[in-house]
């Protein structure tokens, strides 16, 4: 449904993506994660011929993005990151206008069963600049598959909605699954692990991992953590646990609190234990973290930009 | 076509709910209206003088009008859709960029033409008091004709410039330097011609009248003459404008 080689986009001297390949089968649901400014809306926009790409192709629906742009245009269900709605227009206006666009033969049926799925049908007489940013959400997603379109692209379709609008949007997007092939891009981690079947891992232009949600983890597991908790003093305990071998990381996070980063499939807590009380720390707790594709995800870009002399570990929020 | 008919009317109906053209339609027809009334108590006040009033006498302001009125008409055209964001979803649909331009103009066009079309009550206002002689509707048509393709030049060249802008405000100003502009190079010309005549015509000469502006509706159309010259001028004018905010619009999805 998706195949794209080699693709490429600079903006003037800027390389935004670099030589992406990656493609989504019929009914997959294909995650694209990654911070801000990794390159995820400049693929999107070239994969909805919004802009042609610099280099390299993109097959969308079985047509070329730049030499059949309309035929993949009329393949396409496309939400912008922006949610573009014109503000003086009512909901039922608005998606009839996008019907009419789209030259649907039944168009009225169309708009009707759109506003069905994304639960609007109490609202199409409001006027789009009177809505919730949720409701909004739901605006623009409406017309986004109101033409029931083989592909559908979503652009951090949950960004900025409060946690129960979240909710029912992963869940609406978990069901269009079923019908169309979504890829859809979020810098939340925790969001791909539950929508997607596949998760592309994007930085800085670059996929850095792609996989299954679970094989992912199972693949990185070592970026395994575990947090001790110290009383009392706890003056030169950082040194003695970084001295321990195995040892990647020690962050502290206060009130005798360490975060600590070891080396995959190795059981160094007890050596990590001796040290400490070695040195007279008094150890009150040791607990492992499970490894969720959040960590995953860290390791990932860290390592990516250790060569830079950059840490990111702490930016990736949800 | 059906695209570009989508997007006319889509434009021409939210002109409707937006403030702006009732401001329009309401300065227009107070202003007309006022002039109207002056020149028609100062020609019966004036018995002994040979003057008629003529069907044309409100064309004349109105074109002075319409010179301030259509960038306010085509500001937002592009240059909101750009800046809201919505544009990306125009060039997501399978719509070619040429017809989301003309058909931004069409329904800005329509919606001139109704304001235009609505300025006609005055003559037939005229007609109605100066029975039985009446007055002659004929010269009226041709002008009113010209009078819109010139409309339609200057939306051309207005959706040309909001093309370029992201913002409404922006845009506005700019078209109207350029509406401005050609109206003012229309005065430089006419009085350069002036000069010319008493020292003869010179080639350069010709080509800055033809290229004149308002010219092309004073000189023929405001007189009740319909000249294809002027058709063609005001037409091949809405066709470069409108092919230059296409290639605009197309350009800037490289970047
Ligand atoms: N129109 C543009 N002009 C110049 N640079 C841009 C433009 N759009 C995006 N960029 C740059 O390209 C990179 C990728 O941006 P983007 O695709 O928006 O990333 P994401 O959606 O993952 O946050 C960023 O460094 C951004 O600053
Ligand atoms: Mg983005």
């Amino acid at each position: 449904m998706i195949q794209v080689t080699n693709l490429t986009k600079w903006y003037g001297l800027r390389k935004a993506i670099d030589g992406l390949n990656f493609h989504a089968k019929k009914g997959e649901i294909v995650g694209f994660l990654g911070p801000n400014g990794a390159g995820k809306t400049t693929t999107m926009r070239i994969l909805t011929a919004y802009m042609p790409p610099s280099e390299g192709r993109a097959i969308v629906a079985g047509y070329d993005v730049v030499e059949e742009s309309l035929e993949v245009r009329r393949r396409v269900g496309y939400l912008p990151e922006t949610v573009p709605l014109y503000a003086d227009m009512t909901v039922l206006d608005y998606l009839d206008f996008m019907a009419a666009m789209r030259h649907l033969p039944n168009a009225d049926q169309c708009v009707d069963e759109a506003i069905q799925r994304v639960n609007l049908e109490d609202r199409v007489e409001s006027y789009i600049g009177n809505l919730s940013k949720g409701m909004r959400q739901r605006v623009g997603l409406a017309q986004a598959v109101l033409h029931k379109p083989e592909v559908l692209i979503l652009d951090e379709p949950t960004i900025g909605l409060d946690p129960a609008q979240v909710v029912e949007i992963r869940a609406f997007i978990r069901e269009l699954g079923a019908d169309h092939t979504v890829l859809l891009s979020t810098h939340i981690l925790s969001e791909a692990q539950q929508i997607c079947n596949r998760v592309l891992i994007i930085n800085k232009g670059h996929i850095v991992a792609e996989d299954r949600p679970e094989n992912l983890q199972a693949r990185l597991a070592g970026a395994e953590r575990i947090t001790i908790e110290l009383a009392g003093d706890t003056e030169g305990a950082e040194t003695t646990i970084a001295g321990v071998k195995g040892v990647l990381t020690v962050e502290p996070m206060g009130n005798g609190v360490f975060e600590i980063e070891i080396t995959p499939g190795k059981e160094i807590r007890p050596a990590i234990v001796r040290a400490l009380t070695r040195a007279g720390q008094d150890v009150v707790e040791v607990h492992s973290q499970g490894v969720d594709l959040e960590q995953i995800f860290l390791e990932l870009t860290r390592s990516d930009d250790k060569s830079k002399g950059k840490r990111t570990s702490r930016q990736q929020k949800e | 076509m059906r695209n570009i008919g989508i997007i006319a009317w889509k434009e021409f109906r939210q002109y409707f709910g937006s403030p702006i053209a009732y401001f329009l339609s309401i300065v227009i027809f107070l202003f007309l209206g006022i002039v109207f009334a002056l020149d028609l108590v100062q020609t019966m006040s004036n018995t002994y003088s040979a003057q008629v009033l003529e069907g044309t006498v409100v064309l004349g302001p109105l074109l002075t009008l319409v010179l301030f009125a259509t960038p306010a008409i085509t500001m937002k055209l592009l240059a909101e859709e750009r800046g809201q964001g919505t544009l990306e979803l125009l060039l997501t649909a399978p719509v070619r960029d040429a017809e989301l331009v003309v058909g931004k103009w069409l329904g800005a066009a329509l919606f001139a033409a109704v304001i235009l079309a609505l300025t006609w009550v005055y003559p037939v206002f005229l007609q109605a008091i100066t029975k039985p002689n009446g007055i002659d509707q004929g010269p009226l048509v041709s002008a009113y004709i010209v009078l819109f393709l010139l409309v339609g030049a200057l939306l051309a060249v207005g959706v040309g410039i909001s093309s370029l802008f992201s913002n409404a405000t922006a845009a506005f100003f700019a078209s109207l330097v350029v509406s401005l502009g050609l109206w003012v190079s229309g005065l430089v010309t006419s009085t350069l011609s002036y000069m010319g005549s008493m020292g003869g015509t010179s080639l350069w000469g010709t080509v800055m009248q033809y290229m004149d502006f308002t010219s092309h509706f004073y000189n023929t159309a405001y007189a009740g003459r319909l000249d294809l010259t002027d058709i063609v001028y005001y037409v091949s004018i809405i066709v470069l404008s409108l092919f230059f905010a296409t290639r605009v619009i197309e350009s800037k999805r490289w970047r």
